[in-house]
This record gives structure tokens, sequence and C-alpha cells, in this order.
């Protein structure tokens, strides 16, 4: 039996470090090739000796897809393509074929150049790995080779994110990455049509929850921010670079637009400024809004925002300042936070989540007296605001794509083993299908049912069709014709055509019998009398007494002749071929 | 059939020679004679086509060819009487054509032809089966079905037609194409039996139930078929045919098809099916409870709000709204939309908002964690794919498209006006939309809530959320806003003081907003006395000891706070007691100033000013509305009075009317008009009461100058009567007309007496007589009513004035003028003056517009445009520079804007250049209302009555008479284009 093998080599019960194997159909696909953020050792990379020990990954793998520039689903694969040495295709969409370098170089000097660490991947190498990405388009069905087949959905997210479906003949898997089902304000929803895929693979890092509507959050933030710039305060907003920040400053700008507000906004230059460079470019990636306007204006030329300088902090008067990073753990951000913490007029907003250990995490859990180095304390008088943005599915939204796409199996990843359970069980209570979540390292088997396709004449279609009533899309229907299974490949033809292609010769059954019947006439008088009963019977059949004596109805012939022992008994040879349908209506008991 | 259609043609032929022959002999046409000509002509040159068509098709060696001829046959109009010739021809070839592109035109064609207006298709009907029969092409079947579907509707009061049509539907419905099964359902749609008695007593095959055919559709293999099933069904339903409760479940299957288009058509027939059946009792599948139809329907709908396709989702967002039988229990379900996070309950932020609010701890900051998940969910009780209503607006609401938030919204807002409670519940929602970053759906959301607002009143939260909204940059939404606060409930003190603090925010940042906050606070307080009765020491700042300083009395914000107070003290007579004196003072100056913001006071010491009129009286029993009737019929009864006598009369009538239309707005229409019109006769008896006509011609070419101005006027009032009001109605034209008639006999009787020689008079008087003959035609109807009036009599003495002189027929003309008598002018039910208002630019900067001369400078005009009919069309906006240049700008249709009936907003921007000036100057800018008397209802008329051709050749006096009447006072606008500099 046909069967799909999934191995999840990073992100199986677990968040960070995506990567996932497929196997379907003989085809070996890398799904995503990310590290972890939580560690700094040889962990940090999924076990590329997994997919083999001795030999070239090439060779084993026929291709690899890169769902989005995000680190933990990307931030392996220059180390997987130059180190571990891999040169086979990698595909990605333009967004994330365009972002995904910055990151990468971004990461590695932070590692190396930071950190000192040695035996990393090198600039040069991002470079070389980038060569072997094809990008990819929306809803283009790309051929990796004969057979396989992929093909790009739009999934939100971040700019570029996409779910692929992988399709070796009839039996497709699609992998979601990750994706985000409500839109927001500078992309849009996921979408997926009804491909009825035999396997889906789905993040589920919100398994167990279901969100409040964006809105409120939205608007909480906004007045947050107006109600300090009204009175005079200093908005600090730290944020990563990539994400978020897009879509909270198209919100305040669009904000800013609508209430005629002249406080300005901040942000901080360096890699914002590039990716704010490629959101300006993949327009159609992003909402409805933004694709609309763009015409008059592009939204991300932002009009509001502008550049930061170290100098403006102490500039007087309201201001908003985005500055990275998000968890105010270093840079930007934090010197910016310490000149501005000390007035209660200021304010800082969190817009996601903070590591243990971070000031941002000790600012939000109430700390209002922090330790900053060399002994000094900081008292922090700003107000602290926590709102959380975050661009994943929620259990509702995930629930949703199943029922979009109508999978045959479902398969978590991306998640905490605890919460996939819940899902797990929620999804095969509600639409009866099977679901899986391997653990790393776990091989998970699919069998799956395909359906064979088999090439039909049209004139035998035709005919056969002819015959019944109408089709019926819903019902199986019975036909007649030959199977011919030759050089793999199947075809159903008329069995004449069956015969002449296989230089066979046409044998025809025949089927005699034999009925006695005590008749004392001479046997042309028998027949005569047989002849008139089955005109009278059969009055829609052509009957006809032959010269020879014998009578033929349709293809049926009837021969009397003489018992040879007892000439008061007639015997009446009666000869059919297998088609006969006739023969029902004839009762020969009736003499 | 060949010889005959040749004999036809050759008989057209020798048609045309006969006619074009008499047509050559004539010369000078009057209009009967004229009619006969032209319904000649039409034959004289069409029948030649068809002709030409036969020729051409005999021609035609390729069947490109004979496309080509067909596509240049079809470019132009066959008239009724020829299309039966025409379709013969074409059958005729049909049968010849080899080539199915042909056939597949000639069938179209047919369609086309038997569309044409006044053409019977059943004589063409029987051929039209015919050519079904041995037709093997698909294409040209479905196109041949079509003709026939075309044929049909044509003929749909005759049953056995369209019992003929369904049978030949039904029997292609086994047809292999697609095209050809659709084609056949819409047929059976269009055309099926509906009324189930025709259908027992055509007994024949055909009268199978349609609806039992179609439905055996609903299951095809293609889903065109399965759309145009549905369709066909939908249109049975609204041929008035009931459908059967039993296609509900076939239905609801269809919900769940691959294909948006079968999803969309399918949830409009459930919904159909829901209003049919509201009561019925369906099953609720894997389950053994019964559940009423309508709310299943309802439950399935919402549930396709969340569909992958957006079209499907804006279609069912906007039919839920039309849902309002369906149970309150489901309809709040709608808005539910269970929270958890980690496995835990989760209070939305609405709850929070609202425990918040209850608990009285409104302007508490947020901490982390606030929202922080409290108690523990049992994991078997969590629905995540709720089969009901469950959260189907929650979803529509955040939805990607506008499209469905509008739907959503819009539904939101139907539903609202007939539950209260769900008014209640949904207003969380509609408040979060004012946040929507596309404008159309915050003002959607806005309009709805104002639409609701008797349902619900605002908590200080929500009411602190809609507020915020002040500060929008657009207009639009500022001022829907203003109209929703107008009518809002507020629960406390604190929300009028809250809602009072953001107008006077809005007014210091928007002051052009000034007279909708005004308007605005007028209504608040009004609608809350008690509410604003705490309030009114701190919003006077008075203080009990102290005296404080006197505001200023030009503060618009003031003024803002006055008219709120006023408007309370109204219906709260303990509140003048909290004035001080300078309020009573500036009640005085408002009441008058702004008398339309500040209502009538008792106040102590002081007289009533006015009664306020009691509700009791209906508007037409109105006082002045009677007064208005009553001066008009004294003036009316009154005009056999000596001449002097009747100058006084309609001068103090005019000064009435006029002064009248300035108290009563709602009457200002009909007084203005009828103060026009009465302005009109005076300046007519003044000028025919001059002296200058017993002096001798050559001594008064300088007094002539009055009646001459006199007959100017009369035109330019004849011109304003008609285009400047709307509701005026024929009856008003005719006498308009009449009136304009009477001033050109007047100018011409000027002319006569001052102009030399006969000459010029000879064509004067030749346009009045023709002017004379299109007043009858076009008013031929209203004539009997006008006895004794100025053309009643001159229609008398037209045999006469036609074969006279020009210095005979002016001496007629003065003589009836002087005896006609004064037409009585009846006023239509409702009448209103066209007016615009210039907002922007107000004209008081001083700053002159610098631009450097040579290149343009963009004005933003903005103004509000009262009873204009088609503002498109018709407004303009004129710009006068110093040096008497005049620039017509016509606004683009985007510029105008409906915010109600008959109030029209012109915003649009105006490009002003000039060359270098010295000085900085002022340019005036008014709107002008252009009009045109050919498009004026009379000639209208005689448009549509009589064939266009002989309206070219007919006298058009008034042809191409345009003009523009000023309706709006001029804003000067100081400029200065500089000198470019090199």
């Amino acid at each position: 039996m046909p069967e799909i093998k999934v191995t999840p080599l990073g992100a199986g019960q677990d968040v960070g470090r995506s990567c996932i194997l497929v196997s379907i159909a003989g085809k070996n696909v890398m799904l995503d090739c990310g590290m972890h953020m939580g560690y700094n050792d040889d962990r940090r990379f999924p076990d590329f000796s997994y997919i083999t020990q001795n030999g070239r990954l090439t060779d084993f793998l026929d291709c690899v897809i890169i769902s989005h520039f995000h680190l933990d689903h990307c931030g392996a694969l220059p180390y997987f393509s130059e180190m571990v040495g891999y040169d086979g295709p990698i595909y990605m969409t333009h967004p994330t074929k365009a972002i995904c370098p910055i990151l990468l170089e971004d990461y590695r000097k932070i590692t190396v150049d930071k950190k000192g660490e040695t035996n990393f991947f090198t600039s040069q190498m991002i470079k070389d790995c980038m060569k072997k990405v094809v990008a990819v388009h929306l809803h283009q069905t790309v051929q990796v080779d004969e057979e396989l087949e992929i093909k790009a959905y739009y999934a939100g997210h971040v700019l570029g994110a996409a779910m692929f479906q992988i399709k070796v003949g009839c039996e497709s898997v699609v992998y979601t990455g990750d994706y985000n089902m409500t839109p927001d304000r500078h992309l849009g929803a996921a979408w997926i049509d009804k491909c009825r895929p035999d396997l889906l693979i789905t993040e589920s890092t919100y398994a167990t929850t279901i969100r409040d509507s964006k809105r409120c959050r939205e608007r909480d933030f906004l007045k947050k921010v107006h109600e300090t710039v009204e009175r005079g305060g200093k908005v600090l907003i730290p944020v990563f670079a990539l994400g978020r920040a897009q879509e909270l400053c198209i919100l305040l700008e669009t904000f800013w637009e609508r209430m005629n507000l002249k406080a300005p906004i901040y942000f901080s230059t360096g890699l914002t400024e590039k990716a704010n460079h490629y959101y300006k470019l993949f327009i159609t990636w992003t909402n409805q809004k933004i694709r609309k306007t763009f015409v008059q204006r592009n939204m991300f030329e932002f009009k509001h925002i502008k550049a930061f300088d170290r100098a403006f902090a102490d500039n007087p008067g309201p201001m908003v300042v985005f500055a990275t990073p998000g968890m105010l753990h270093a840079g930007q951000s934090l010197q910016i936070f310490r000149k501005w913490a000390g007035n209660e007029k200021n304010m800082v907003i969190m817009p996601g989540y903070c590591v243990q250990g971070t000031v941002g995490h000790k600012i939000l859990s109430g700390q209002r007296k922090l330790e900053m180095e060399g002994r000094q304390i900081l008292e922090v008088k700003m107000q602290v605001e926590y709102m959380s943005f975050s661009a994943h599915a929620d259990a509702k939204g995930i629930m949703q794509l199943i029922r979009q796409a109508e999978p045959r199996n479902v398969l978590l990843v991306h998640g905490e083993a605890k919460k996939m359970e819940f899902l797990k069980q929620k999804i095969e209570q509600e639409f009866h299908v099977n679901c899986y979540m391997p653990a790393n390292g776990e091989t998970t088997t699919i069998f799956t049912n395909p359906s064979i396709p088999v090439d039909i004449s049209l004139g035998l279609l035709k005919r056969e069709t002819a015959i019944g009533l109408l089709p019926d899309a819903k019902k199986p229907k019975l036909m007649h014709g030959t199977l011919i299974m030759k050089d793999n490949s199947f075809r159903l033809v008329s069995p004449e055509q069956a015969l002449k292609e296989l230089g066979l010769a046409e044998h025809q059954l025949r089927f005699t019998c034999r009925v006695h019947i005590q008749d004392p006439r001479k046997e042309h008088e028998t027949v005569l009398r047989v002849y008139n009963h089955l005109k009278g019977v059969l009055k829609d059949y052509s009957v006809q007494h032959l010269p020879d004596g014998s009578i033929t109805v349709e293809s049926i012939l009837i021969q009397a002749t003489a018992h040879s022992e007892d000439q008061g008994t007639k015997v009446l040879l009666v000869s059919w071929t297998y088609q006969v349908g006739i023969l029902e209506d004839i009762h020969f008991n009736q003499f | 059939m060949a010889a005959h259609l040749k004999k036809r043609v050759y008989e057209e032929f020798t048609k045309v020679v006969q006619v074009s022959a008499e047509g050559s002999e004539l010369c000078r046409v009057t209009p009967q004679q004229h009619e006969d000509l032209s319904a000649k002509k039409l034959r004289l040159t069409k029948p030649s086509k068809s002709a030409a068509l036969h020729v051409d098709l005999c021609k035609a060696t390729s069947p490109a060819d004979a496309l080509q001829y067909l596509l240049q046959f079809a470019r132009k109009p066959v008239e009724v009487e020829s299309v039966e010739g025409v379709v013969r021809i074409l059958l005729e070839h049909y049968y010849k054509e080899n080539d199915a592109s042909v056939r597949l035109k000639i069938a179209s064609l047919l369609g086309l032809l038997s569309k044409t207006a006044g053409f019977s298709p059943d004589c063409i009907m029987d051929d039209a089966i015919n050519t079904l029969q041995n037709e093997k092409s698909h294409q040209v079947l479905a196109q041949l079905l079509d003709t026939l579907l075309v044929i049909g509707t044509k003929l749909t009061e005759n049953p056995s037609v369209r019992m003929r049509l369904v049978e030949v539907a039904c029997k292609h419905l086994t047809d292999s194409s697609h095209g050809v099964r659709n084609k056949c359902l819409q047929l059976i749609g269009c055309l099926g039996p509906v009324e189930k008695g025709v259908a027992k007593e055509a007994e024949s095959q055909a009268a199978k139930d349609v609806q039992k055919i179609i439905g055996d559709h609903f299951n095809d293999q293609d889903p065109r078929v399965r759309t145009a099933a549905i369709k066909a069904m939908l249109q049975l339903h609204e041929r008035g045919l009931k459908l059967q409760q039993a296609i509900y479940g076939q239905a609801c299957k269809l919900l769940a098809d691959d294909y948006e288009q079968v999803r969309s058509a399918a949830v409009q027939l459930i919904w159909v099916l829901s209003q049919l059946y509201p009561e019925s009792i369906v099953p609720i599948p894997s389950s053994n409870e019964e559940i009423r139809l309508v709310d299943d329907a309802f439950g399935k709908i919402c549930h396709m709000v969340s569909d992958g396709s957006w079209v499907v989702r804006v279609q069912a967002a906007k039919l839920l709204g039309s849902m309002q039988q369906v149970s309150s229990h489901f309809l709040e379900q709608t808005l539910d939309k269970k929270l958890m996070s980690d496995l835990r309950r989760k209070r939305t932020a609405h709850e929070r908002a609202k425990e918040l609010y209850s608990s009285g701890e409104f302007s508490s900051g947020r901490k982390w964690g606030d929202d922080a998940p409290k108690e523990e969910i049992d994991t078997g009780a969590v629905n995540l794919i709720e089969s009901g209503a469950c959260g189907a607006f929650v979803h529509g609401l955040e939805d990607e498209m506008y499209e469905v938030r509008i739907a959503a919204v819009e539904a939101l807002c139907m539903l609202a006006q007939s539950s209260p409670s769900f008014a209640e519940k949904c207003l969380d929602f509609l408040v979060d939309m004012f946040n929507d970053e596309i404008e159309e759906v915050r003002l959607q959301s806005i309009h709805t809530m104002r639409k609701i607002s008797n349902n619900i009143t605002l908590r200080e939260d929500q009411l602190d959320t809609v507020l915020a909204v002040l500060e929008d940059s657009s207009r639009d939404i500022r001022e829907a806003l203003h109209e929703l606060l107008c009518c809002t409930n507020v629960s406390t003190k604190e929300g009028i003081h809250l809602a009072l603090v953001e107008l006077l925010k809005n007014l210091t940042k928007y002051p052009t907003d000034r007279e909708s906050i005004w308007k605005c606070l007028k209504f608040l307080g009004s609608r809350h006395p008690t509410l604003v009765l705490p309030l009114v020491p701190e919003l006077l700042s008075t203080h009990p000891f102290f005296d404080t300083p006197e505001p200023d009395m030009d503060d618009p914000a003031y003024i803002a706070v006055l008219v709120l107070i006023f408007n309370a003290a109204k219906s709260c007579p303990t509140m003048p007691a909290l004035f001080s004196d300078h309020t009573f003072r500036h009640y005085a100056y408002l009441r008058d100033s702004l008398s339309h913001l500040v209502p009538p006071l008792r106040l102590p010491g002081r007289k009533l000013v006015s009664s306020p009129v009691s509700p009791s009286i209906t508007p037409h029993e109105d006082p002045s509305q009677q007064f208005l009737h009553q001066s008009l019929e004294r003036v009316y009864n009154l005009q056999h009075l000596d001449p002097q006598g009747i100058q006084e009369l309609l001068e103090f009538t005019i000064r009435d009317l006029q002064r009248l239309g300035e108290l009563q707005s709602e009457l200002a229409g009909m007084a203005d008009f009828t103060a026009t019109y009465l302005q009109c006769q005076l300046l007519l008896i003044k000028a025919l009461q001059e002296k200058l006509w017993n002096v001798a011609a050559p001594l008064y070419l300088k007094q002539n100058a009055l009646a001459s101005a006199a007959a100017k006027q009369i035109l330019e009032e004849t011109y304003k009567m008609e285009f400047m009001y709307s509701g005026v109605e024929s009856r008003q034209v005719v006498i308009i007309h009449h009136m304009r008639l009477q001033a050109k006999a007047l100018q011409l009787i000027v002319t006569a007496r001052t102009t030399r020689g006969v000459e010029p008079l000879f064509g004067m008087c030749e346009k009045f007589l023709q002017e004379v003959d299109s007043f009858q035609r076009c008013f031929i109807s209203e004539l009997p009513q006008m006895q004794g009036s100025f053309v009643d009599k001159l229609l008398d003495l037209m045999p006469r004035l036609v074969t006279s002189k020009p210095s005979e027929v002016v001496k007629i003309l003065q003589t009836t003028l002087r005896q006609s008598t004064f037409l009585h002018l009846p006023l239509p039910e409702r009448l209103h003056r066209a007016s615009a208002n210039i907002i922007e630019p107000t004209g008081e900067s001083d700053n002159p517009l610098r631009f450097t001369s040579g290149l343009v400078v963009a004005l933003d005009v903005d103004a509000t445009l009262e009873h204009v009919q088609d503002p498109q069309g018709t407004v303009k906006v004129q710009v006068l520079y110093p040096d008497g240049q005049a620039q017509l700008i016509h606004p683009k249709p985007a510029d105008f804007r409906n915010p109600g009936p008959g109030r029209h907003r012109l915003i649009t921007q105006v490009y002003l250049s000039h060359t270098a000036w010295t000085e900085p100057c002022q340019i005036e800018v008014r709107l002008l209302l252009a009009y045109n008397s050919n498009k004026s209802k009379a000639a209208t008329k005689i448009a549509k009555s009589t064939w266009n051709e002989s309206l070219e050749a007919l006298p058009q006096p008034e042809n191409g008479i345009e003009g523009t009447i000023p309706f709006s006072k001029p804003v000067k606008v100081y400029i200065m284009p500089k000198p470019a500099r090199r």
C-alpha cells in the first residue's frame, strides 16, 4: 500500500528549529530548515545526519522548501547547504528570498562578531546558498521534476509567508508553515482552496487559545499612545526589526493621518529601514487596503514616521519611537528606556513576549526599581503597558483551515505537546480524520489510497453513457470494456479495439439447449407452430422463418428435428450467444 | 418560399422608387405632411437592407465572408415591419449553411431581432423550434435555446407557447454539453408554469413538475449546470411559484459544494426557503432534536460567513440581515466567541470593559496580566467549530475584505433595528468598527449606530471610544458622528460632560465644523435636560460668591456651551435660576441671531417671545400657510381693479411673501416662487402703463429703457422659476412659459416702436409666431384652462396674424397684451428653491493666495447644495477675475456627495491662473445653475411623442437656449499671482 512518511527533525512537539522530512511516493522533500533560538550548541541546528549517514544529501533529497523568513524556519539553511552540503533546489517565495539573507547576515554577525564563535557559516556561504534558491509565485505550480510538483498559497503571518502543497501523482501533502487566519493592518489572512490533500501538516502554536478580536487590542494601543502624546509624554515601543514592527508602523501612520496629529514618530535605522524597502516592493503580498491604495500612495512610504537619530531622544515635547530590540535587553531601545524611565508622563509599550531575565520581563512583572550595570539603580516612573500582537492562527483558525482544505489526515507540528494533545482530540472528534503529532525523530507513516487514472477512448465513453441514464457524479457506474495494462499505463478500450491491438481472433460462445416436445406432427408443422407462437408472444422482436426450416429470433436460432427413436417426440434445438435478454420472454413451458 | 421572398424584395425595391419621387416634389412641409413623409422615409431606406442582406448572403463564397456580412448587418437596427422578412431570409440561409460559426451568428441574430420592440415573435417560433431538430453543434444549440428564451419572454402571456418551449427545453436537458443544459434550465426557470391550475389543464408531458426537473439537476456533474439549476429555481420563486420545502435538504448539501458560484446561489436558495417556511420544524442531524427551519437556515448561513470565497461570504453576510424571524437565542449567539488561553477561560476585552465600568474604576491603568485567564475549561466541553450561528458576526466584522465587513455591518444594523436586546449586545462590536482601516466601513458603522440609536444607551467607555473618532480628519466621518450624537442616549452626567469637552476640542481643531457641532449640542441638550442641570454652574463657570468675568460672546465654543444649556433649559424650568445676568443678555442675543438653535424659553420676568406652534395643528392648517393662500387669493380675485390698485396690492403681497419666506423656512420655496411670479406680473403691468405707448415713436428713445429692461428681467425670472425650483409640475410650466411669451411679445412691441424700417421686424414677427405655434403644440392639453389669457386670444387671432404685416401684428399684440387676464398660478404640493452655500473659501482671509503667474493654484471649494436636481449636470463654478474675465468650471461628478434627500455637497478643487499682478486682488467665486431649455419638461414631452427625424425639421425656437442662473452668494478670495522669477 502506498504510504507517506513524515519525520520531524525539529518542531515536533516543540517550537523552533522547524525541519520536517516528508517522503511521498518515492520523493523526499525537506520542509523548512530552521534554527533553535534557545540553544547555542549543536542542538541549535537540526540533526542532518539523520537523513543520510554517508553519501551526499543531494542524492537523497529532491528539494527543500522554506515557508518564510523567520530564523526558526530558515536559520540553518546556509549551514545545511554549504557546510553539510546540499546542491539541490531550494524553493521559497520572492519576498522570503529577498529578506532571508538580511536576517541570516544579521544572525551571523551577532553569533560570530559579538559572541565570537568560530566554525559558523560565512557571508559568502549565505550568498552561495541563496544562489541555489528558486523563487516561486503564489499559486504557481512548479515542477521540481517530472512527477513532483509544488504550489504556494498565501499564509499571512509575515511578508512572503506561504503554505506549500507538495504533490506527486494524485498523492499530496500541504505544509502550512506559520500562518494567520485573521487579517492585520498590513497582511491578509491565509487562504487555501479545497485541495483535499492526503496529509495536512499544520503549525499549532496557539492550539489551546481562542483569541479576542484584534480591534480591541488595536484600539487600546492607539488610545494609550494618543493619550500620552496629548499629555506631552514620550512613547517608547521596543520591537524586533521585522514583522510586527511594520504592522505597528502602519497602524500608527494611518492613525496619525486620520486624526491629523503632529507629534513626530521615529523609527530606529538599520535593519528595519532595509526591510521597509522590501515591504514597499512586495505590495501584492500585503492586505486589501494597502494593495488598493498603493497607486495613490504606498502605505509603507511613511509620511509621519522618520528615521531616528540618537540625539532626538533628548528633544523636548511628545514623540513616539520604535526601537530595537524588542525585549529591552540591549541596544538602542535600552538606551532610550534609561533616558525616559524617570518621567511619569512617558510610556513604554511592549508589543510582544519577553524572555525571563530581560529588562522587558522585569518591568512587565511590575518591578519598579532596576539594577543596571555598574550598580546603578534605575527607578521606573514611566507607565508600562503590554499589548500582545501575534500573527499565528488560534485554535479556531486552525480548525477553519482544516475545514477549508478538507485533508484526509492531519499532522501537528510547531507547538507544545500538551497543547497539541487537546487540538488533536478536537480535530479527530469534529472532522473524523486521523491526527498525528510525532516528536522529533519519530516517523509517522500514513497509508494513502490513491486513485489510479485510466485512459478511456472517447468513443467508448460516449457509447456507454448513451446506454444508461444521465451520468451522475455521485454514483459509480458500470461499464463494459477491456482494460489494457501496458507500459505503465492503463487504458480502457472497447473489446474490438482490444482484440485488434493484441492481434487475437474473436471467439464467440454459443449456448445450445435441447427441448423435447411431444408432438406427433411433421417437423415442419412443428416448426410452423413454434413460429406462430413466437410471433404471437414476441411482438417487439423480429421473428423469421428461414427457408431451411429454422427460426431466428434476433440472434437466436431454433431448429426442430424428429427424435431419432421416438417420432412423436420432436427435439427443439435452441442456440444463442451470450448477450441475450429475449430468452426470458420465451417460455417453452407453454407447449 | 424563395420565390415569395424574392417577390417581397422586389416589391420593396419598387416602393423605394415611388416614394423618393414623391418626396422630391415636396419642398415645404406642414407638420401633418411631414409626419407622413417621415413614415415613408423609414421604409425608404431600410427594407433595402434586408434585400441587401439576402443578396450579400447569396454572394458570400466562404463562411468567413458570410460572417462578415452578418456582423455588418447586426450593427444597424431593423425596424418592426421588416423583421419577419429578415428572419425568413436568415432562416433560409441557416438551413443551407454548413459552417457552425455562421449558424451560431444567425441564431444569435434571430434572438436580437425578436427583441425588436413592437414585433411579435410568435410567427417565427415554429421555425426556431424546428431548427433545433437537426442541429448537431452544441454551441449553436445553446444559442438557439437562448433565442427561444427571448421569444418566450416576449410571449409570456401565452401559456401554450410557454408549455411548448418548456417541453423543448426538457427534451434537451439530457444533452451532453453544459452550455445546452444551462440554457434549458434557464428557459425552464423563466417560462416554467407557475400556477398549479394551468399545469393540470395542459396535462401534456410538460406538465411534469418543473421543480422536480430542476431539482434533479442540483446534482449535475458540471458546476455551471448546478448553478444554473439553482438560479432557475430562484427565478421560479421570483415569478411567484411557491417552492417545495423538500428541496431544503438538497440545498443544504449544495452549501458544501466545491465551487463558489454554486455555494453562493445555494445560500440564496436557503434564504428564500427560510423566508417561505420559517416555522417548519427540521431535525438536527445526528441527534433527535428538532428546530425551526429559519433557525436552522440562519445557522447554516452563519457558517458560510467563514467560507473560503469572499463572494460567498459577502452574500451570506448580506442575507443574514434580512432574517428577522430568527429566534433571539440564535441571534445573540452570532456575537458570541468564547475565549480561552491555554485551556483556561478568558474574558473578552468587552466583558472586561463592562466589568471595570460597573465596578466603578473605569480610568484605572492596564496591568500586565490584567487579562490573565481565570478558570480552567473542561476540554470536552469546548467546541471549536460550532455548527450553529456562533460568532458569525465576530468573524464577519474581522474579515479581510472590506466588502464583507460592510455587508456584516449592514446586516447587524437591520437585525438590531428589529431587536432591541440584540442592539444592546452588538453595540460593542459596532463601536469597534469605528476604528476600521477603511473609511467607508467606519462611515457605514457610524450610520448604522445612528439608525439603531433609539434602542440603545451608550456606556461611558463606549462613548469614550465613539468620541475619540471626533478627531478624524475626514469631514464626512465627523459630520456623521455629529448626527449620531444628536440622537444618542447618554446615561450619566459625566458622559454629557465628556461629549461636550470632546466636541469643543473638535471645534478648536476644525473650526469649520461649527454649525454641525452647534446643531449636535442642541439635540444633546434637549434630550438630556436632567443630566445637564448639575453641570450648569461648572459650564457657565459661575461661582456662588464671586462674580466671574463675562465670556466673549463671539467665541464659538462659548456659543456651543450656551446652545447646550438653553436647549436643556427648555424642559427644565429650574435651570434659569442658575444663570447669571450676562447669560440672560446672551440668551436674548442668541435667540435673535441663531434662532434655529436656541429655543424660546420661559424666563422669569420675561414674556415668552412667541408661543410655540402647538403640535395638534397639522402643517396644512398652519396659519402661515393659510396666510400664503389668502394673500394669493386676494391677488387673483382683484384682477379687474384699476391698474394703480393692482400695482399697490401686488407690491404689498410681494413684500409679504418675501418676509414670509424668510420666517418660515418650510414655506420659503412656495413663497419665493409666487413672489417671483407676481413680480413678473407687476413688471409687465408697469411696462404696459408706461406713457411711451401714447407718444409718437421717435420721441422716447430713452424712456423705453424701462420697458425693455422689464421684458428682459421677466425673461430672466421665468428661467429662474422654471429651473431653480424642484417640484415644479407641468401646470406651472405652462404658466411660466406663458409669462415668457408675454415678455417676448413685449420685447417685440418695444423693438417695433424703437427701430426704424420694417426689415428687421419681419424676422422677429416670424420668430414670435413660431414660438406661439410651438407653445400651442407643447401645451395643447393645458390650453382649455387658459381661457381669456394672452395666448388664448392670440390663438384666436392666429389666422389673421399669419397673413398680416409686421406693423399690424405689433398692434394686435399690444392690444391683446393689455386686454389679457392675469393667470392664476396653481401651487404644487412641495416646492423648494435650489440654494447653495459656499462654506469654503470663507472669504474672510486677508492673506492673499500667492502663486507664480502662468502656473495654476488649486482652490478648495466646499459648498452645500439644497434641492438641486441632477447637480452633476447642472451645477457649475464660476470664477470672476478683477479684469472682468470669467471662467466656468464643471466639477467632476465624483465631487458631489449626497448626504441626504434633497441635499448635496460639492467638494471640489478649482484651478486658478492669471498673468502677473502688481497688487493682490480679490476674485469672486460663485456657483451657477446651468439650464438648457431643450431639456425642459415641455421639450422632452415633444421628443417622446414624435419621431426624432421629424423633430429636426420642425421649427425649434427654443433650441439651444442655454443659460446659467447664479444661485449662491459670491465669495471673495484674495489672490496674488506673482511674476515669475527669472
